[in-house]
């Protein structure tokens, strides 16, 4: 059934987040660390083990993938209910110092990627 | 006639969360439409719907003076309902279903990387912006520093060393405008960049950081790389609010 999917995420994403603020309680900060890429890691290790011992059925997964076939409409309700306004109105320094970042970090991407790349390995595409 | 408008407005409200569907529903129809028709695919369809999600956020912002953008209006509260942090996290997670773990055993290392360059770039580059705009306290200059790495690391390490609530508003300044021009430049950029694997894609969230940024610029680049994206760029918050007002504070101190 559909829902046992949509469950087994939800439950991925609460122990992710929990787990991410416990993570942060015990460094220090007042903010959940990583609590969502944990979550994806929790996922993908169960959903690997299912599949291997074949108990995991095609409704199931149903149950996931709606999520991630309505990840562009959740990401424009998003981007709707950003402070544009704030970022617009905020003062030239704001907005520079922003830019700039983004400029930068988008010119170190290719950088990195070269950086610790093995000549032996070879790049994945997908 | 006011009064069939006053029930449609209430029935849209009561249920604001389907309105919610029934809007980014429309609205991502006409994006892909566009898309087809003026730029012939060249802009892809999800991209433009996100620039139309950012322009309704600024009407939005301008009608309420609110901060959530076009949910602040009744009608469509129901759209920060879908585009909150809860449904989005949510999504994020599905998108991992059936991504290998070896991807991200063989790339661990890069993805550690980016994230502390990521992290040290975002402080220092907001760093200089805020000394060259006549900032001169380690404390100011740290603050706006974080706003460059995320809108939540500037307010949290200015709180954390007691900047004034202007130089905080104005991190968030700085974060904002990051992950607004993440979201609506990275499919432009990305051939540029070498962003179409999941290495790259996991280097990428790595050096940004803001999930909203990173989250919405891969969806409208190729959705599958986005759990790889996703995956560093949740721990980037973290990781800036436990250095900025440690570590990289004590650099600022020491250089200013």
């Amino acid at each position: 059934m559909a829902i046992y999917g949509t469950a087994l995420l939800s439950l991925c994403l609460l122990a992710g987040v929990i787990l991410g603020n416990w993570l942060g309680m015990a460094i220090g900060v007042d903010a959940n660390v990583g609590g969502v890429g944990i979550a994806m890691l929790i996922l993908i290790l169960i959903a690997e083990r299912l599949r291997k011992t074949g108990r995991i059925q095609a409704p199931t997964e149903k149950g996931i993938l709606f999520w991630s076939a309505i990840y562009i409409p959740i990401v424009v309700a998003m981007a709707a209910s950003q402070n544009v306004l704030a970022a617009i109105e905020g003062g030239p320094m704001g907005i520079l110092a922003g830019a700039l970042t983004v400029t930068i970090c988008f010119a170190l991407v290719p950088l990195i990627n070269r950086l610790g790349q093995s000549d032996s390995e070879p790049e994945e595409t997908l | 006639m006011n009064e069939a408008i006053d029930v449609l407005v209430q029935v849209l409200t009561k249920y604001s969360l389907v309105t919610a569907f029934g809007v980014i529903g429309i609205t991502v129809w006409v994006s892909y439409f566009l898309s087809d028709k003026l730029t012939r695919g060249w802009v892809h369809g999800s991209s433009i719907a996100i620039l139309i999600g950012l322009t309704l956020a600024c009407i939005g912002g301008i009608k309420t003076g609110g901060s959530k953008g076009i949910s602040d209006i009744g009608l469509f509260a129901g759209i920060g309902v879908l585009g909150g942090t809860v449904l989005r996290d949510l999504a994020i997670v599905s998108t991992a279903f059936g991504v290998r773990l070896d991807v991200f055993r063989k790339t661990g290392l890069a993805g550690i990387l980016s994230l502390l360059i990521g992290v040290f770039v975002a402080f220092f580059v907001g760093a200089i912006v805020a000394y060259s705009f006549g900032y001169r306290d380690a404390v100011s200059i740290t603050t706006i520093g974080g706003g460059a790495a995320t809108f939540l690391v500037g307010p949290v390490t200015g709180s954390a060393l007691g900047a004034s609530s202007e130089v905080m508003a104005l991190s968030i300044t700085a974060g904002l405008t990051k992950s607004i021009l993440v979201m609506s430049m990275t499919p432009f950029v990305a051939k540029y960049i070498g962003l179409n694997n999941p290495r790259s894609a996991l280097i990428f969230g790595g050096l940004m950081g803001t999930t909203s940024g990173v989250s919405g610029g891969l969806a409208a680049t190729d959705l599958k790389l986005v759990p790889y994206g996703a995956m560093t760029a949740t721990f980037y918050t973290g990781i800036a609010c436990l250095l900025g007002p440690s570590v990289i504070f004590i650099l600022i101190r020491l250089i200013v």
